[in-house]
């Protein structure tokens, strides 16, 4: 996970899966969801931000729907972390199985629009350069630390073998 | 020797299938999946290719549901392409529990007797905590956590705590369960639940039919609930019989009598008038009267949490003799294509087209903008669907109201926001439910 510095992209409570993966692009290539990704909230949000930045919620980010292609449009996009005050289950769950680390932050709210931001999902730590602080993140508990290490759900499974039931006879 | 540990309802669950004899809240427990449901947009569409790609296939495809509902009916090439992938996934993969246009998940799941008390489910949508009504403890997951399960059979997850909602007292007439879950986040708002169970209770919950108790189960997933339970009782089970369920397999499945709940929240039935959520979230609620000034241009019953024959019924008990108002559009798609076919047979659908309703296909429609009945910017829509967030129903710009069958029903004759308790005379009532 990279540890370089983004830029905050800040948005409010209760940030849905509609405005994250609106319904009307879940059928389109996930490049043109991805395109749409929050402008129901923030219309060039896409266009302005850069690979690498961070987008910042307050409270139940990713709340609604199950659909991962929320998660996925913010990784298309290059998104780097996800930080919010608290996350839905559903997206945080989703957030761990697509390799994208969701921060659980109680000092999101201190962070503004355009704060450049470095990240550790391990340490559980942010760096905010902008404004010369550091927050503390609720720690990833550790089976959940090693599926974001392997890149998600589907990699972890590769890796230990074991816990698939089914394998092809040849 | 240890004292019993009294567990609650999603306890025993969780510890049956996990083949424990309990569990503790906040435990990390990996448990066998009794079943997994999905749909043709989180379905093989999604899955198909994960599987392929870590080498696995189906753990046991008797435990395996598949349902279209999203992309039904076909409107171009794309959906008809995954509607397509879909059926033919089924096929190679020889899953039998197939229900090709049938209506929506939730509600096909409980038709066929798929769900059962006890049960620990996982469903490919967030309404899955639907089946709760049934005392299955059935939650949403996304594609790759569900391709996980269909290669493992298992699943990991945090034993929750459970909080109780209970309803004390007696609805009044024009009322439902949809004011119930609407009042609930009214107080409860959208994320008090954090992940836990709400776990539904009292007089005015047991007084309820299965499918007004699939309301507030459904709905657990605008609490910000893992899912919802409802103790299985005499209705549950004559429910699960009338399913056709082989009551071998459908255990009395209940909570110790003395488990402990992160909280109790008290609800009074009798005090109920309708509810209204205003645009853009589903907790942004208020009593009905409040918005009479508001004037629609779309009513919509439809979707898995509004559109059941229950839900039918109450809306033809409002628009019995009555026209839907000029220039406004009510757009019904019934929740199956059984319940439509039940209410041919009882007169309910004549009763709605003659009022001028347009009927759609079974499916999950305009709820989450994939099928018809999309707004356009700044139109105003009252809804029997679950969710009303921002730019859900079509354009950005559009507004969406939930309420009761009741409520957009009489919304429809009015065109504008209206309370239904004045279209239904509590007499008339009385005589409707005799």
């Amino acid at each position: 996970m990279s540890k370089t510095f983004g830029k905050a992209f800040v948005f409010g409570d209760n940030i849905t899966t509609d405005a994250l993966a609106p319904g009307a692009y879940m059928k389109a290539p996930l490049a043109e969801l991805a395109a749409h990704c929050l402008e129901s909230i923030d219309a060039d949000f896409a266009r302005d931000m850069k690979r690498g930045d961070i987008v910042v919620g307050g409270e139940n980010f990713g709340m609604g729907s199950s659909r991962e292609q929320a998660v996925m449009a913010l990784r298309e996009l290059g998104i780097g972390y996800v930080i919010a005050k608290s996350f839905a289950g559903l997206f945080f769950r989703n957030c761990i199985n697509l390799g994208l680390a969701p921060l659980m932050c109680v000092d999101a709210a201190k962070i503004n629009a355009g704060d450049e931001l470095c990240c550790d999902a391990g340490e559980g730590s942010i760096l905010n350069k902008t404004k010369n602080e550091c927050y503390a993140c609720e720690p990833i508990p550790p089976h959940l630390m090693a599926m974001l290490n392997d890149g998600g759900l589907l990699s972890h499974l590769v890796k230990r073998r074991a816990l698939i039931t089914t394998l092809p006879s040849n | 020797m240890l004292p019993r540990l009294a567990q609650t309802l999603a306890q025993k669950i969780i510890a049956r299938a996990a083949g424990r004899d309990s569990v503790r809240v906040g435990e990390l427990i990996v448990a066998k999946v009794d079943l997994a449901m999905m749909h043709d947009s989180g379905g093989p569409r999604r899955v198909a290719a994960m599987l392929a790609e870590i080498g696995a296939s189906v753990w046991d495809r008797n435990k395996v549901v598949v349902v279209t509902d999203h992309f039904v009916p076909a409107v171009d090439v794309d959906s008809a392409r995954i509607l397509k992938l879909t059926r033919d996934w089924v096929r190679i993969n020889q899953v039998d529990r197939f229900h090709d246009m049938q209506g929506i998940c939730h509600v096909v799941m409980t038709e066929n007797g798929h769900v059962r008390p006890g049960m620990f489910a996982v469903g490919g949508d967030s309404h899955s905590p639907t089946a709760g009504a049934f005392g299955a403890f059935m939650f949403g997951v996304g594609a790759t956590e569900m391709a996980g399960v269909l290669a493992t059979g298992e699943i990991w997850i945090k034993v929750p705590e459970t909080q109780l909602i209970r309803w004390q007292g007696k609805l009044g007439h024009a009322l439902s369960a949809k004011d119930m879950i609407l009042a609930t986040l009214k107080r409860l708002k959208l994320n008090t639940l954090k992940y836990g169970v709400a776990q539904y209770c009292g007089e005015a919950v047991t007084a309820l039919s299965m499918s007004d108790r699939m309301v507030l189960t459904n709905m657990a997933a605008e609490l910000g609930a893992q899912t919802g339970l409802i103790e299985p009782d005499a209705t549950t089970f004559a429910a699960l019989k009338n399913a056709d369920v082989d009551m071998q397999y459908a255990p009395e499945f209940h909570g110790d009598p003395d488990a402990t709940f992160l909280a109790t929240w008290d609800f009074d039935a009798n005090k109920l008038v309708p509810q209204v959520a205003a645009p853009h979230s589903p907790d942004n609620v208020d009593d009905v009267d409040r918005f009479q000034n508001v004037t629609i241009d779309q009513a919509y019953i439809g979707a898995c949490t509004g559109a059941k024959l229950n839900d039918l019924h109450m809306a033809a008990e409002v628009l019995k003799g009555r026209k839907v108002a000029r220039n406004i559009r009510l757009l019904i798609a019934p929740a199956s294509t059984r319940m439509t076919a039940a209410a041919a047979a009882d007169g309910t659908l004549a009763t709605l087209t003659a009022a001028g309703a347009i009927l759609l296909p079974s499916g999950c429609g305009a709820c989450a903008g994939y099928g018809a009945g999309i707004l356009a910017e700044d139109e105003v829509c009252i809804s029997s669907t679950a969710r009303n967030f921002k730019g859900r129903m079509g354009a950005a710009s559009s507004h969406v109201y939930l309420g009761s069958p009741y409520t957009v029903a009489a919304s429809a004759v009015t065109g504008r926001i209206t309370d239904p308790r004045e279209f239904i005379h509590v007499f008339h009532h009385a005589q409707a439910v005799a």
